[in-house]
C-alpha cells in the first residue's frame, strides 16, 4: 500500500467516524465535562459570572443529610435488588434447563417482565400496594389481618420498590444463566455420576464455578441499572415518603426539574458517574480479562 | 459483550433435549411452576382488571361480566392514538439513525487505520456506562440550545451515536473475511459499495439482534422523553402512560389497568410471537 494510498484510507476512516463523534460528543463527552465543571462553580445568577468555588459544592452536598439517605437508599437498593435477581435468575435458569413439564411456559413466564416498560410494571404493582383497595392489603383482610401500607410507611417503602425491581429484573439474567448452562458440556454431569456425587455437591463444585463469568457479566449489568433505572419511583413513591425511596439518580431530576437547583444536581451526577466509573473498571479488568477485542 | 456470551447465545439457539440421568423431583417441578404462576401473575392480573368493571378490581368472581369499557374511556380520557405515532415515529427514526451511525462508525474501526484506534474505541466504550439519562441535566440544556426540546428528534437524537450498536458490528465485520472485500474491488466496487454490498448483508444476524434489543429499549425508555417533552405532540407512550396514570390524578384504576395494557401491547404481541429471536437478540446485545 503506498503512502497517499494509506493518508486517502485514514481520510477516510475519520469521515466514517465522523457523524459518531460528533453525537457522541454533543451528548456524552461535553455533558460529562460541563457537569464536572458546573459541580465547582456557584451557579450564576442572570448573566453574572459564576464563581469558581473549588469543592465546596461537594462540601455542601456531603454535609446535607438528605444526600446520605437518598445515597444509603441506593446502596440498600443494590444489596437488595442485586443478590436477590441473581439467586432467583439461576433458580430460574437451573428449573428450565431441567425437564420440566410445560418448560416453554415457565421460560414465557419468568422472562416476560423484562419487555415491559417500568412505567407500566410499576403501575400493575401499584394495585397490589395501594393502601385500602390494593390487592395485598385486600387479601391480608380477608385473612382478617391488618394491612400495611406498603409504599406510604417509610419503614417498608423501600422493600416494596425492591420486590417489584426483582420482579422485574430476574428473568432477564435468566436468560445469560440458561444459555452458559446449555454450553456446559454434558460429559461433565457423566463424570460425577460415576463418581456418585450428589447433585448438590455438583452443583457447588462443577456448575457454579463454571458460571462464574455469567455471574461476573450480570453483576455489572445490575450495578448499571441499580443507578441508572429509577422510571418506577415516578409512579410508586415519588421519592417518598420523606425521601425513604429516594434514589441518586431520582434526586437528580428533583434537584434539576422541581428546585430548579442545577448546581447540587451536577453534583450528585458526579457522584454517580464515579460510582459507573467503579462499575466500568471493573468490568474492563475482572470481566474482559477472558475476553480479546482482536 | 464478552466471548462467552456470544457464543453461548449460539448454543442455545438449539434447546437441545439433555441426557436424563435423575428423574427430576416433582418438589422442583412443583417450586419452578408456583415461581412461574408468581412471574405473571402481576400480568395477568392486569388483564383480569382491564377487561372487567372497576368494582371487580379485588372480587375474583368467575361470573363477573367481561367488558371493553376500560378500553374506551382510557383512549378517550388521553390521547393514545397520538402516542401512539410518537413512540412508532421515535423508534423509527432511533433505530434508522443508529444502523446508519453505527455501520459507519463500526466499519471505520473494523477496517481503516486510524492513528490512535484503541484509544477511540476505548472512548466509544464509555457510553456503555455513561448514558445520555445519567447527563439528564447537561443534556437538557444542549437539546434547548440545538432547539430540540419537545420534539421526537430531541428524545432520539441523544442515543443514535449507540456504543453497543458501534461495538457489536463492529465484532462483527471483523468476522468477514477479506477476500470477499478485495473480490468486490476488483470487480470495481468504492468504499462505499463494499461496505453496502459485502459487509451489511453478511451482518444481518446483527442488525436483527440489536435492532430489536433497540426496539425494546426505546419503546420503554422513560426519564429522558420525559424531561425532555411537554405536550402532547411529542410525548411517547410511556410518558403518556405515565402522565395519565399518576396516582394523584385520580383515574379510575380500572382505566389505568386498560391504559397499561393499550401501551404494552405490540411489543407484548411481537414478544409473544417472536419469543426466540427476542431472547435471541438479547443474549447477544448482552445489556440494553
Amino acid at each position: 500500500m503506498s503512502f497517499t494510498n494509506h493518508r486517502k484510507m485514514q481520510l477516510y476512516g475519520a469521515l466514517l467516524l465522523l457523524p459518531a463523534a460528533l453525537l457522541l460528543t454533543t451528548f456524552a463527552y461535553l455533558p460529562t465535562v460541563t457537569t464536572v465543571i458546573n459541580s465547582l462553580f456557584l451557579p450564576g445568577f442572570r448573566g453574572a459570572p459564576t464563581e469558581f468555588v473549588g469543592l465546596e459544592n461537594y462540601q455542601v452536598l456531603f454535609d446535607d443529610p438528605t444526600f446520605w439517605q437518598v445515597a444509603r437508599n441506593n446502596l440498600l437498593y443494590a444489596l437488595g435488588t442485586i443478590p436477590t435477581s441473581i439467586a432467583l435468575a439461576l433458580g430460574m435458569a437451573l428449573f428450565v434447563n431441567g425437564k420440566l413439564p410445560g418448560r416453554g411456559f415457565v421460560r414465557m413466564a419468568y422472562f416476560t417482565p423484562t419487555i415491559l416498560p417500568m412505567i407500566a410494571a410499576a403501575n400493575i404493582w401499584m394495585f397490589f400496594y395501594a393502601p385500602q383497595i390494593g390487592l395485598f392489603n385486600s387479601l391480608l383482610g380477608a385473612l382478617g389481618i391488618p394491612g400495611v401500607n406498603w409504599l406510604g410507611d417509610p419503614s417498608v417503602a423501600l422493600s416494596s420498590v425492591i420486590v417489584m425491581s426483582v420482579w422485574k429484573e430476574a428473568g432477564f439474567f435468566m436468560i445469560f444463566y440458561l444459555a452458559a448452562l446449555q454450553s456446559i458440556p454434558p460429559e461433565l454431569k457423566e463424570a460425577s455420576d460415576l463418581e456418585d456425587t450428589s447433585r448438590w455437591s455438583f452443583f457447588w463444585r462443577v456448575t457454579f464455578p463454571l458460571l462464574m463469568p455469567t455471574t461476573l457479566f450480570v453483576l455489572i449489568n445490575s450495578l448499571i441499572n441499580s443507578v441508572r433505572v429509577v422510571d418506577h419511583l415516578f409512579i410508586l413513591t415519588k421519592g417518598g415518603p420523606n425521601n425513604a425511596t429516594n434514589l441518586l439518580l431520582y434526586y437528580v431530576y428533583e434537584n434539576a426539574f422541581s428546585f430548579f437547583d442545577r448546581t447540587t444536581a451536577a453534583t450528585i451526577t458526579v457522584v454517580i458517574l464515579v460510582v459507573l466509573a467503579v462499575v466500568a473498571t471493573l468490568k474492563f479488568t475482572i470481566l474482559d480479562r477472558r475476553t480479546h477485542y482482536q | 459483550m464478552n466471548t462467552t456470551t456470544s457464543s453461548n447465545a449460539k448454543n442455545s439457539k438449539t434447546y437441545a433435549p439433555r441426557p436424563r440421568y435423575v428423574s427430576v423431583p416433582s418438589l422442583e417441578t412443583v417450586a419452578a411452576w408456583l415461581l412461574a404462576v408468581i412471574w405473571v401473575f402481576p400480568l395477568l392480573y392486569a388483564f383480569w382488571a382491564a377487561f372487567h368493571p372497576s368494582e371487580f378490581m379485588v372480587n375474583f368472581s368467575i361470573f363477573a361480566p367481561l367488558t371493553l369499557e376500560n378500553f374506551t374511556d382510557a383512549w378517550s380520557q388521553a390521547p393514545f392514538a397520538r402516542y401512539y405515532l410518537n413512540t412508532f415515529a421515535l423508534v423509527t427514526g432511533v433505530v434508522i439513525g443508529q444502523f446508519i451511525v453505527c455501520t459507519l462508525a463500526a466499519f471505520a474501526f473494523a477496517r481503516f487505520p486510524i492513528p490512535g484506534k484503541n484509544v477511540l474505541f476505548m472512548l466509544v466504550l464509555i457510553q456503555l456506562f455513561v448514558f445520555p439519562e445519567v447527563l439528564i441535566v447537561e443534556n437538557y440544556r444542549i437539546a434547548s440550545e440545538l432547539g430540540l426540546i419537545n420534539t421526537i428528534t430531541g428524545i432520539g437524537l441523544p442515543y443514535v451515536a449507540s456504543a453497543l450498536g458501534i461495538f457489536l458490528l463492529r465484532q462483527t465485520f471483523k468476522t468477514i473475511p477479506r477476500e470477499l472485500e478485495d473480490a468486490a474491488r476488483i470487480e470495481g466496487c468504492n468504499w462505499l459499495e463494499i461496505l453496502w454490498k459485502v459487509y451489511v448483508p453478511l451482518a444481518k444476524p446483527t442488525y436483527l439482534a440489536y435492532g430489536l434489543v433497540s426496539i425494546s429499549h426505546h419503546w420503554n425508555n422513560f426519564i429522558w422523553p420525559l424531561v425532555v417533552t411537554n405536550s402532547v405532540e411529542s410525548r411517547p407512550l410511556t410518558v403518556g402512560l405515565g402522565v395519565f396514570s399518576a396516582p394523584e390524578t385520580g383515574v379510575n384504576w380500572a382505566t389505568v389497568s386498560a391504559a397499561t395494557l393499550l401501551s404494552i401491547a405490540p411489543l407484548l404481541i411481537a414478544f409473544l410471537l417472536f419469543q426466540r429471536q427476542f431472547v435471541q437478540s438479547f443474549l447477544r446485545a448482552g445489556i440494553r
